[in-house]
């Protein structure tokens, strides 16, 4: 049987794709638009293409206009994130992706960080708070 | 989510669609947080910026005929009159700040272009649920203030501005604002700049929790506003006390709440030194200088006026600060100083906006690491330095 794991709902939509790993927070205004890359000097993700991951993540950081707008930038382009999951969402964060309806959800379970890693693919359903392996 | 009459009614679309939007988007962050309810809020701040997705959601509101039942403070754009006579604007970029002005005044917005609503304008007091969303804002009115509100967006606040409520939860309530980790500060902390590197430095180490600082005495309010801003710059921090001087942290019990530190962590002159050289371009020759990131208060113009006087700057200077301040200014002399040294203050105005086209490609020096930030994405470099050095560097040309 497919492997599933229970999360909480921040922003609905159903989307699948690879996930991508960072240990460092995320800025979404610190990721060029054209081509979906971090351009954060200090990020642990540095260099790398978030467009069209399911991107997992800890926190965002950033003021309070910059994250919508980075998402903003990045659906215009089409290089955004398929899905959020992430540990700890502000309300800058939250708020951002729901105006965007970009789907997002907090409280994945503890087993989701130990099974999976970087290039999994997985389907995020975050309607219903639900995460499969494919 | 319990919601009053009014609140359905505002759902069900009697308003418009613009506060239908608004409420439908609380809704949603409400159930995001298990917020059982909604509750007034009293005052609300809004980051107007400019960009693309802020004019989007503006627009999007006042064409749906939402009108602001708490009005609110907004953030800077940029002041197209003063700009148009330092540089050539785009008409792209002249167009964007009509319309967004246009937007806002349609809704009901107090048109302050200031990022410092918590010295003038629209002072909370200890206590009061607000909805206040600029990063340098937040923490300064939860922390230094003990008003309540969360770590809003612009968006999020503008929702409030228009229902007049917030969901409840996080911040608002008490209890999640005891504090989490104890930072031992053993760094000198000599002038507002150490405040900054602590600021930025800081959620490094306590990661996404609320710090209680020890070791801080009296810092000033401008050491006060570069603590916070950098806190929710470097990090995502909206809320910090300071052991024996922040209202909810008289005492460890108060700070803590009861409950014992998660963890203790320990910050050294060696800490902020290794950041600023982390996060700060190398020395050499600079092209201007720029200041105000987050918006300077009279004494900063003060400092800088003292400095510059009788002398000549090598490079242009700018000091970005609030119409109120900027007015002062000129009344003070300061201006008239400034400018003989062949410096600017400009009113209105953020650092992260399409006016300063004319410096990308340089290297400045600020004394704002968040100043520093966001211009990655615009092609500026920085050295970040102390006010007093940044100016001397300032006459010279180089750090």
């Amino acid at each position: 049987m497919e492997k599933q794991y229970k999360c909480h709902k921040i922003s609905g939509g159903k989307v699948s794709g690879e996930l991508l790993f960072s240990k460092d927070g995320m800025c979404f205004y610190l990721i060029e638009p054209k081509n979906g890359k971090i351009i954060e000097k200090e990020h642990c993700l540095y260099g790398q293409s978030i467009a069209g991951k399911i991107l997992v993540f800890p926190y965002g950081k950033g003021s309070s206009v910059v994250q919508a707008d980075g998402m903003y930038q990045l659906k215009m382009t089409g290089m955004n994130p398929a899905g959020m999951i992430v540990v700890n969402a502000d309300t800058t964060l939250a708020a951002s992706a729901i105006i965007l309806d970009a789907p997002m959800v907090n409280k994945m379970e503890e087993n989701f960080y130990k099974d999976l890693h970087d290039g999994d693919m997985v389907e995020l359903d975050a309607e219903n708070g639900i995460l499969r392996k494919l | 989510m319990y919601l009053t009459k009014e609140e359905e009614k505002m759902l069900d679309g009697v308003y418009g669609k613009g506060t239908q939007l608004a409420m439908k988007i609380l809704v949603a962050i409400g159930e995001a947080y298990d917020a059982p309810k909604m509750v007034p809020v009293t005052r609300t701040h809004v980051a107007l910026s400019n960009q693309e997705a802020d004019l989007w959601f503006a627009e999007k509101l006042a064409d749906g005929g939402a009108k602001c039942r708490v009005r609110p403070t907004v953030n800077p754009s940029f002041n197209l009159e003063q700009f148009q006579a330092i540089t050539n604007i785009d008409s792209e970029d002249e167009k964007i700040v009509k319309r967004t002005h246009a937007a806002y005044v349609k809704l009901g917005a107090i048109m302050t272009y200031d990022c410092t609503p918590y010295l003038e304008r629209n002072v909370p007091r200890f206590g009061e649920i607000i909805s206040f969303s600029e990063s340098s804002a937040t923490p300064f009115v939860n922390s230094v203030y003990g008003a309540r509100s969360n770590r809003e967006s612009a968006q999020s606040a503008l929702c409030s501005a228009v229902t007049g409520v917030t969901p409840y939860y996080g911040f608002l309530l008490k209890e999640n604002r005891a504090g989490q980790v104890l930072v031992h500060v053993e760094a000198d902390m000599e002038d507002d700049f150490a405040y900054q590197m602590l600021g930025y430095f800081a959620p490094k180490k306590i990661g996404f929790a609320i710090p209680v600082f020890a070791g801080l005495k009296n810092p000033s309010k401008e050491a006060l506003m570069n603590l916070g801003a950098q806190l929710n710059t470097g990090g995502n921090v909206a809320l910090y006390h300071i052991l024996g001087f922040t209202p909810e942290a008289q005492t460890m019990e108060d700070a803590f709440q009861g409950k014992k530190p998660q963890r203790e962590v320990t910050i050294t002159n060696a800490d902020l030194k290794s950041m600023r050289e982390e996060i700060s371009d190398k020395s050499g020759k600079i092209d201007f200088a720029l200041y105000g990131c987050p918006h300077f208060t009279i004494d900063q113009v003060c400092a800088i006026a003292e400095l510059v006087d009788g002398k000549k700057l090598a490079v242009p200077l700018f000091i970005m600060t609030s119409a109120l301040t900027r007015n002062l200014a000129k009344k003070m002399g300061y201006m008239d100083t400034i400018r003989a040294a062949g410096g600017e203050i400009v009113e209105d105005t953020c650092m992260d906006q399409p006016c300063w086209k004319f410096l990308y490609g340089k290297k400045g020096i600020t004394d704002s690491p968040k100043c520093a930030y966001y211009t990655k994405r615009r092609d500026m470099q920085f050295v970040i330095a102390p006010l007093k050095d940044s100016v001397l560097a300032a006459l010279k040309g180089e750090y």
